[in-house]
């Protein structure tokens, strides 16, 4: 029985297993052993040469992409961080029927399940030089030219980036506050605690589990992202993978996978800072 | 929190209401702009109503190759979909138990959700180069595809089987049934609607993924590839129309997944079992 059950076990974790060894593990190895090769204009020629490595870091490029990378990160973090608590702390403590907190939570998640480059698009007409925003800018008096800054400028990927990723911190931060014990936050105002104390001392605290994970999705995904920075940024900003992608396309593989490794080597260290607030498994 | 409500509940409605408009203005807007007469352009005013730019999506000459796209991502859509469903389940039913590399198994799932997309779509791209196969998007798209919805899956059937109350599987048992009668009449009934939500994600997130197919789809596009694709060289509402094809398609799947979850409720309800209260 004992050892029936176990060949079960292993057999019903199987098809999982086998699809991230297959196309997790193999292809980050690949892109590992791949960052060594030489290369020429037409093939890559299997070698073991830390050049990629060398070429990549000496490049002033790189540097400057990578920092602007981490800043779009960290300006994202901060706003969908914020936004994201204000929206869970809503939905959480001051809706009050359940009913309402359902149909407005999934309010706010089905846009998560349509395009994103569909949503990107459709920033075009708003911002656009004779977009929504700059005419009634101008039908109020406001100003008198279109503001050229609002498409194809940092202000539009940063923009574009909270639209399409403040759910990530809404759904783990409402989460954590829905198993807040409501009494706990009886008993900090029976004990004289402000609103504002409450917030900070009580809910805020308890809250961290959901804004580690929140963060870590957001930290990750902006940071591997390059279809918004192309698509709204209009060419004048860059991306890490970006630059990977250039790369690919001039068919340098290795230098492609440096670039990645680099990245991946990035992104671990930053999720495993944020890790030690949080243990992931304990918040199902 | 209590008694009436305070400045401070509207002040925080009136930031969800603008949240809430912030999230949909955008997409509200090109729907509008799709109805674009045949001279309107890509802003506003309207020149007038038409359908124009749909008829024009369908013609193939105009814009790519939109129909087989889509078509090529309804059925990957649907293969990670089936995928998705059945190996989370399977996988959460194994993870009740103690096993050698449970925790390894479990880093790899975080492992592939934290790894940036493209990432994976160039590591399987080099892959399928190395080995010299040609990538496809039935093959290694459909692979990189996995690598995205399954983690999500297993998460969430983590959170499904914590709150499973075992004692109805025990129940079964002591009734005489099977371990594969007891999933089969047991578990899956009790869990459908959870699984359902497990379908939800493999759809969609396989219908929209965009980086995971890059290095991946091999010769033909899929649909996501194709928009992206038009966005560089197409400047006509007839990207808003497709705007609004894809994300009719979007709200119909999950507009089907909520009418069946409310069907499996109701004929619970119906049928006065008390099984839903586990799940």
């Amino acid at each position: 029985m004992k050892r029936a059950n176990a060949w079960a076990t292993y057999l019903q974790v199987s098809p999982l297993a086998l699809v991230f060894l297959l196309f997790l593990v193999v292809p980050i190895a690949t892109i590992i052993v791949v960052s060594f090769f030489d290369y020429n204009t037409t093939q890559i020629i299997p070698a073991f040469l830390l050049q990629n490595y060398e070429e990549l870091l000496l490049s002033p490029v790189t540097w400057r992409t990578y920092g602007q990378t981490i800043q779009f990160s960290v300006v994202t973090w901060a706003i969908t961080l914020v936004i994201g608590f204000t929206v869970s702390y809503f939905l959480a403590f001051h809706v009050r029927s359940a009913t309402w907190q359902m149909v407005l939570f999934l309010v706010c998640t089905i846009p998560f399940w349509t395009s994103n480059v569909i949503r990107m698009i459709s920033w075009i007409p708003f911002l656009g030089r004779n977009g929504l925003a700059n005419m009634t800018l101008i039908q109020l008096g406001l100003i008198k030219e279109p503001l050229e800054f609002l498409l194809f400028s940092n202000f539009a990927v940063v923009l574009t980036y909270v639209h399409l990723y403040t759910l990530f911190m809404v759904v783990p931060i409402f989460n954590s506050m829905m198993r807040i014990d409501r009494s706990l936050l009886e008993a900090a105002r029976d004990a004289g605690a402000s609103g504002w104390q409450t917030l900070w001392t009580v809910i805020v605290p308890l809250c961290k589990p959901g804004i580690a994970i929140g963060s870590i999705f957001i930290v990750t995904i902006v940071m591997g992202d390059f279809v918004t920075v192309r698509m709204m940024s209009g060419g004048q900003s860059a991306s890490v993978s970006l630059m990977m992608m250039n790369a690919m396309s001039l068919l340098q593989y290795p230098a492609a996978a440096a670039n990645a490794v680099v990245l991946l080597l990035l992104v671990l260290f930053t999720v495993a800072a944020m890790m030690r607030l949080v243990d992931i498994r304990k918040e199902l | 929190m209590n008694g009436r409500r305070g400045p401070a509940y509207w002040l925080l409605a009136g930031f969800f209401a603008l949240f809430v408009l912030f999230l949909y203005g955008p997409t509200l807007t090109i729907l509008v702009l799709s109805f674009q007469g045949p001279q309107g352009g890509l802003t506003f005013p309207m020149n007038g109503v038409s359908v124009h730019w749909f008829k024009n999506l369908f013609e193939k000459q105009m814009v790519g190759d939109f129909a087989g796209s889509l078509q090529r991502s309804m059925i990957l859509g649907v293969a990670v979909m089936l995928v998705t469903v059945a190996a989370s389940f399977s996988a959460g039913l194994a993870f009740r138990s103690r096993f050698k590399g449970a925790a390894f198994i479990f880093y790899l799932a975080v492992a592939s959700l934290i790894v940036p997309s493209i990432l994976i779509s160039l590591g399987i791209g080099l892959l399928f180069r190395v080995l010299g196969w040609d990538a496809a998007w039935f093959s290694s798209a459909f692979g990189a595809h996995l690598t995205w919805t399954l983690p999500f899956g297993l998460l969430i059937m983590f959170a499904v089987f914590n709150r499973f109350d075992r004692r109805y599987e025990e129940a079964a048992r002591d009734l005489g049934a099977t371990s594969w009668q007891t999933i089969r009449f047991i578990v899956i009934p009790i869990l459908l609607p959870s699984l359902i939500g497990v379908g939800l994600f493999g759809f969609t997130l396989s219908y929209d993924e965009f980086a995971r197919s890059l290095y991946t789809s091999g010769t033909f596009n899929t649909l996501p590839l194709e928009i992206y694709g038009m966005t560089t060289n197409v400047t006509t509402p007839v990207l808003y129309a497709l705007g609004t094809v894809t994300t009719g398609v979007s709200f119909l799947v999950i507009a089907l997944a909520l009418v069946s979850f409310t069907w499996v409720r109701r004929r619970r309800q119906r049928h006065g079992s008390d099984a839903g209260k586990a799940a």
